[in-house]
Parts: C-alpha cells; structure tokens; sequence
C-alpha cells in the first residue's frame, strides 16, 4: 500500500491523525497533516484505510500494490 | 419543468418539528425524503425552496464538490433566518464563508490550537475540570440541573483557559455567553451581550497584543502583527471558537446523558468498558451520530449545474444538507434508531463533511470522551429527578439541545 496525500486539500481536520497515528501527524503551526510513513506495514493498513474514508476532504488516497 | 414546480409547490416548510415520542431522531419528513425522494425541496423563512439532499452517499459526495459555494454574498443563498440575510453582505471574510484557495488560507490560520495534539496536551486539566464540578454536584442539593452543574461549565472554562481568558474574569465572561446563547434572551438581551463579549475579546486581545502568554488570542495576536490575518478576522473567530465552542459541547454532555438515562443497557456498557479508550471513543462517535445536534442544516449555493439521481440543480439554486438525514440513513447505518456504542460510528456527519468540516471537532471528542467516561462511573445512581416527557428541550438553534437536565442519585 502506499499513501498519496493532496496537501493543498487538507482542512486539518485531524481525523486522519486520530485513526492512524503511526501513519499521520499535524504540523505544528497550521495543523496540516504530515504523512509519516506512505509504505505502512500490513498491520496498519486497516488503520490507514480508516483514516482515508474520515478524511472529510479527500485529500488522502491510497494505492493497494 | 412540471414536475419542479409540482415539487416546489408542495416542499415542505424546513426546520421542521420533530415527533414529540422520539425527539432524537429527524422529523419523519426528513425520513421520507431520505428514503423516496433524495433530491426534493424544502420551503424555508422567506418563501424560497432550496434543493434538500438527505442521504449519506450524496452528502459525502456533493460536499466536496467544487460546484457548490459557500460564499453566503451570492444572490439565491439559502440563509438560516432573516438577521443573517441581512448582515451577510457585511461579513468579512471568514471560514465560514469562503471557497477554498480563499478558505484554505484563512483555515490554516486558525487551525493550530484544535489539532490533535495541542487538544490531547488538556486532557488532564479537562478531567481535572470535570472532577471539581462533579465534587460540587455532589456536595449541594437534590435535585441539581445537570445543564447548569456540568454541561454548560465544562465547555466554558475550557474554552475560556484555550483564549487565555484571566480567571478573575470568567464570571463576566460566563454571564456575558450564555446570556448571548440561551433561548429564553430576548434579540435586544442577545445583541447586549453580543457587544459586551466583543469588546471584552477586543480589549483583551489588546492585552495579548501588549504582553502575550501561552494561549489562542496571543497566538492570533502575533498572525495580526505577522499580517497574516486581520484584527477584524481575529476578533471575529475569537468570537465564533467562543460560541461554536459553548453550546455544541454544552448540549452534547446534556443530551447525550438524557439518551443514556433512556437506554440504560447502553449506559451499563459505559460504565463497564469506561476505562477502554477505544470503545469510549467510538462512544462519543455513536452518540454524535445518534443525536446530530445541528439541526438547521448547512446551507451552500451552487455555481454550475450538478446533476444527481437525474435531477438538475442549476446554477444559482440554494442547496441544504440536512445532517440528522445522513445519520439515520438505513443504507449507512443498520438499525439508525437503536442508540448502539459497539457499531462503527465514524462516517458520520454530525460534525458536517467536507472542507468547512467543525473546526472544533477534536476538542469537542476530548471533552466528550471525558464526561462520557467519567461522569456515569463517578455517580452510578444518577436518575432523572423528572418524567422524560417533562424535560425541557431547547429546539430554536441551530443546533438542539436542554434547557435544563434535573437529576438526582
């Protein structure tokens, strides 16, 4: 899986640091989200997955391998 | 053609009532629509009969869609009530009325204080917040409104502590919001108040200009002098976080203990599974969902024709998005009338979808999952000290909520 995060969208909602932590943070001064790691193990994916589906601007989309 | 105008003619009038014997739930027009009609039309104050899209998957879909404007200036907007039709032309530009790349740069302006982690950082003082009030409940009279002892207080203080209100001044400060958000002030008592809470957020914005601290008004003080934004822009969201922040959480915490009063089974699974964080998380998910306390809809225009479900909304044409109807839409969620904490929760819209999604969204989460996990665990006898049919509720906002909450234990 990798992650594909369209910066411009993000509304920094923070659902998507909410449903995976591992995988997203915020920046500090305006809250936009930073991907951490766009090659998430299996065991995150669910997660990612989750945090895809809530994000309110669809700014995050992924690419199953 | 007919069948606009059929459909026109016979658009109900919106917000509508609620049934007495459920008032959690939509009206059962909203249902109707949901179910039969998922492009109609609802008549609102001025006579006018902007497009009602109710289902989830449409919601989701049009939310995000770059044809429908938030810019409440165009002619055709469907306005909540009369007073904000005729004071939009005199708004400046805010989140709550811009398009994005406009929005994009006035959003990420105020973001900073709501993330995740700056809201995270107060758990412990809003549970510390919470346990003193819980101490005083206790420790006074039975009965006691549980508006007054913990839903209204709770998101109070915490928002006053996020601007960096000086505690001396919280009772003003208290007096001045609620006088402004209660249902029983008069428009005259309103306006008062309104203009008592902006020069007070303008005088002590000023202080914070002079001598800033750790808090949002210094924060949004030094964006002013970095000319990233207005003073005028700066006032007006200390204004909106004040108020966005008090009577939202306020209802949740009151509403959300009248629901689990009423499904006492769902009130044991808290109380046992209280000290999961996962399941009290989806919890509060679940209970937003199952409450949807903004209940006037939001409004957008749209900009270009959009086709949906073989329908045309033109350019021009008003369009609301009734929350509640998204959240009991069957097709997203089995069952929508059964209160269930255990059922994944988190596609729901109470907070809205899309880019002008609650700005607030994550603070509200920590107080809820706070008070949700603490409050029922700290007084296991809670009861309501009234018959539910003779609780007050408070359906005149734009989002619903208690007037009072009497309990005992």
């Amino acid at each position: 899986m990798r992650v594909e995060f369209d910066e411009p969208k993000c509304v920094a909602a923070g659902q998507c640091v909410m449903a995976a932590p591992d995988v997203f943070d915020q920046r500090d001064d305006d809250g936009v989200a930073i991907v951490l790691n766009d090659t998430p193990d299996a065991a995150l994916h669910d997660q990612v997955r989750e945090a895809a589906a809530v994000c309110p601007a669809a700014a995050i989309r992924l690419v199953e391998q | 053609m007919t069948d606009i105008l059929a459909s026109a003619d016979h658009a109900p009038l919106y917000p509508m009532r609620r049934e007495p014997q459920c008032p959690f739930a939509p009206a059962a027009t909203v249902r109707e629509m949901t179910r039969e009609n998922p492009v109609g039309k609802v008549r609102i104050w001025d006579g006018s009969t902007p497009w009602f899209i109710t289902r989830h998957a449409d919601q989701r879909a049009l939310l995000n869609d770059p044809r429908l404007s938030i810019d409440e200036k165009r002619p055709g907007y469907p306005h909540m009530t009369r007073s904000r039709a005729a004071s939009a032309p005199h708004h400046p530009p805010l989140i709550t009325n811009t398009d994005p790349p406009e929005h994009t740069r006035l959003r990420r302006t105020v973001n900073a204080p709501f993330m995740v982690k700056r809201v995270e950082a107060l758990r412990p003082r809003i549970q510390e917040v919470l346990d003193t009030l819980i101490d005083e409940m206790l420790a006074g009279p039975k009965p006691a409104d549980l508006v007054q002892a913990i839903g209204l207080p709770v998101p109070t203080v915490v928002i006053t502590e996020i601007l960096g209100a000086p505690y001396e001044d919280r009772l003003l400060f208290q007096t001045a919001s609620h006088a402004l958000l209660s249902h029983d002030s008069t428009p005259e008592q309103a306006r008062d108040a309104g203009q008592k809470l902006f020069g007070y957020l303008s005088n002590l914005f000023d202080a914070k200009t002079a001598e800033p601290s750790d808090d949002v008004v210094s924060e949004m003080a030094a964006r002013v002098v970095a000319g990233d934004m207005s003073r005028e822009e700066a006032l007006a969201m200390a204004s909106a976080i004040l108020i966005a922040g008090h009577e939202t959480s306020a209802s949740m915490i009151s509403l959300g203990t009248l629901a689990l009063l009423r499904n006492p089974d769902q009130l044991d699974l808290l109380r046992e599974r209280g000290d999961d964080p996962k399941f009290v998380a989806n919890a509060v998910e679940e209970l937003l969902r199952y409450l949807t306390i903004v209940h006037t809809g939001i409004r957008r225009i749209a900009s270009d024709d959009i086709e949906l479900h073989g329908t045309v909304i033109k350019a021009g044409d008003g369009v609301i998005f009734e929350l509640a109807g998204a959240n009991y839409d069957a097709e997203e969620f089995a069952e929508p009338d059964k209160l269930d904490l255990t059922r994944p929760a988190r596609q729901h819209h109470a907070f809205g979808y899309g880019a002008h999604q609650c700005l607030g969204q994550s603070l509200a989460r920590v107080e809820l999952q706070v008070v949700y996990s603490t409050l029922y665990r700290r007084i296991p006898t809670l009861a309501l000290a009234v018959p539910f049919e003779e609780v007050p509720f408070a359906m005149e906002g734009v989002a619903y909520g208690l007037k009072a909450l009497p309990v005992t234990w």
